[in-house]
């Protein structure tokens, strides 16, 4: 080693420093330290922290946003179970409408039936004592027909006073059905 | 072409190729490549970090992401990891330190620098010297002189072991560890500068004394390149050694027991 530095013509030991490196090496870190940890790592730290902040904000503000979500969903759905049971609601009354209109609607025919039959009634019972006042009247002639019939032709005769008999009844039939 | 060279060529490579000719005369060694480097490896830092966080947002651009990694990884591997939660308050210097390092040691295979600061001693020594400062003065802060030295020397041990036991405990951390943290950077980088010189100039060397062994200096030119990737690897592993054992004397400076 000496015999190098011999060679060199300069004494330069390689595990003695030179002061002058020293002096320049201390003062060119001291500036590199002061400037990186004054300006820039500080920084850094409130960089990471503000990032750790927004990313757990972001949670929060996602977590807000998931509670109002939810809090709308059971909303819209209590509306939907509201707006069900109305519906029911209002599909019972129009059942029961329509059961009051059914009824009302028979009442009706019932009461026109009634109404008619009552009048059929009225008009048999009219022709009837329509008929009978015809027959009534009728009856009269056809008795004294009879009688004069009976009188004019001989008694003695059976079998000619029972087809007399029957003539009449038979008359009297025709004209009944009329 | 190569007889020319033959001459320039300096064999073996010597202590005296780590001091290069000064750049103007009568500035050595204030104003010499390896202290431009410095002041250089300064600069790049310090207008990087500025540049990329110069406005930081919440969503990162590219440039503040590179930026926020390289803090992120040494604030959470080793200031935080190493050191536990309350590391993270070390982890600005402990970034300055490694970046500083990482850059110097890059210097050695930058193709036309090709010569890391680190490898004078001054540099790492500055760096070995404060954290030696650091970790005493944290420990001597945290615990009071006293028990720091007790934690520190005392190791958990029968009484009659201690006579042998504290003189190596007191060797080891209050002597060697600046010299050792100092020594290793240095060595690394001095070695790897070494290595790349031998095998670079030796190809020159066995070129010129007959063309015979041509072949055998296009190997040791291809071996340049090969041991410049293993120096690439030993740059960042020396940087990351150096803070973590930074990291590692704070944390067993501030830790309750031995």
């Amino acid at each position: 080693m000496f015999s190098f530095a011999a060679e060199g013509g300069a004494e330069h030991n390689p595990i003695i420093p030179l002061w002058q490196e020293i002096v320049v090496g201390t003062v060119a870190f001291a500036v590199l330290c002061y400037v990186l940890m004054k300006f820039v790592f500080p920084r850094m730290e409130q960089t990471f922290q503000a990032r750790v902040e927004a990313i757990e904000g972001g949670i929060k503000r996602a977590e807000a946003a998931q509670a109002e979500a939810n809090q709308l969903l059971e909303q819209y759905r209590a509306q939907l179970a509201e707006a069900r049971t109305d519906a029911a609601r209002i599909r019972d009354d129009a059942r029961a409408d329509a059961e009051g209109i059914r009824q009302d609607v028979l009442a009706k025919a019932r009461e026109e039936s009634d109404r008619i039959i009552a009048a059929g009634k009225e008009q048999l019972a009219a022709e009837r004592s329509t008929i009978i006042r015809e027959l009534r009247a009728e009856v009269g002639t056809i008795a004294v027909d009879l009688a004069s019939k009976i009188v004019g032709e001989s008694l003695a005769d059976e079998a000619r006073r029972k087809g007399t008999v029957e003539r009449f009844l038979s008359d009297l039939e025709s004209s009944g059905a009329r | 072409m190569s007889t020319s060279l033959a001459a320039e060529v300096p064999w073996p490579p010597s202590v005296e190729d780590f001091f290069l000719p000064p750049i103007a005369e009568g500035t050595d060694p204030w104003f010499t490549k390896i202290t431009v480097l410095v002041w250089v490896a300064v600069a790049i830092l310090i207008i990087f970090f500025l540049v990329t966080y110069r406005e930081p947002k919440l969503v990162p651009t590219k440039r503040q992401w590179i930026a926020e990694s390289i803090y992120g990884f040494v604030r959470n591997t080793v200031a935080r990891d190493l050191i536990g939660h309350h590391g993270i308050r070390f982890a600005p210097y402990l970034t300055t330190l490694f970046c500083f390092v990482l850059l110097m040691n890059l210097f050695s295979i930058v193709p036309l620098i090709q010569i890391s600061p680190n490898s004078h001693i001054a540099f790492p020594a500055i760096l070995a010297l404060i954290s030696y400062v650091l970790f005493n003065y944290l420990g001597i802060k945290q615990h009071g002189f006293r028990k720091y030295m007790k934690n520190s020397l005392v190791p958990p041990a029968p009484w009659f072991i201690l006579p042998i036991l504290i003189p190596i405990e007191f060797m080891s951390t209050f002597l060697f560890r600046p010299f050792t943290l100092a020594v290793r950077l240095f060595a690394n980088m001095f070695a790897g500068h070494m290595i790349l010189l031998v095998f670079t100039l030796g190809g020159f060397v066995m070129l010129n004394s007959t063309p015979l062994l041509a072949p055998v200096s296009v190997l040791s030119w291809l071996m340049t390149i090969a041991l410049t990737f293993l120096e690439a690897m030993v740059i960042v592993l020396q940087a990351y050694v150096f803070t973590v054992l930074t990291a590692s004397y704070v944390q067993g400076a501030l830790a309750e027991e031995h």
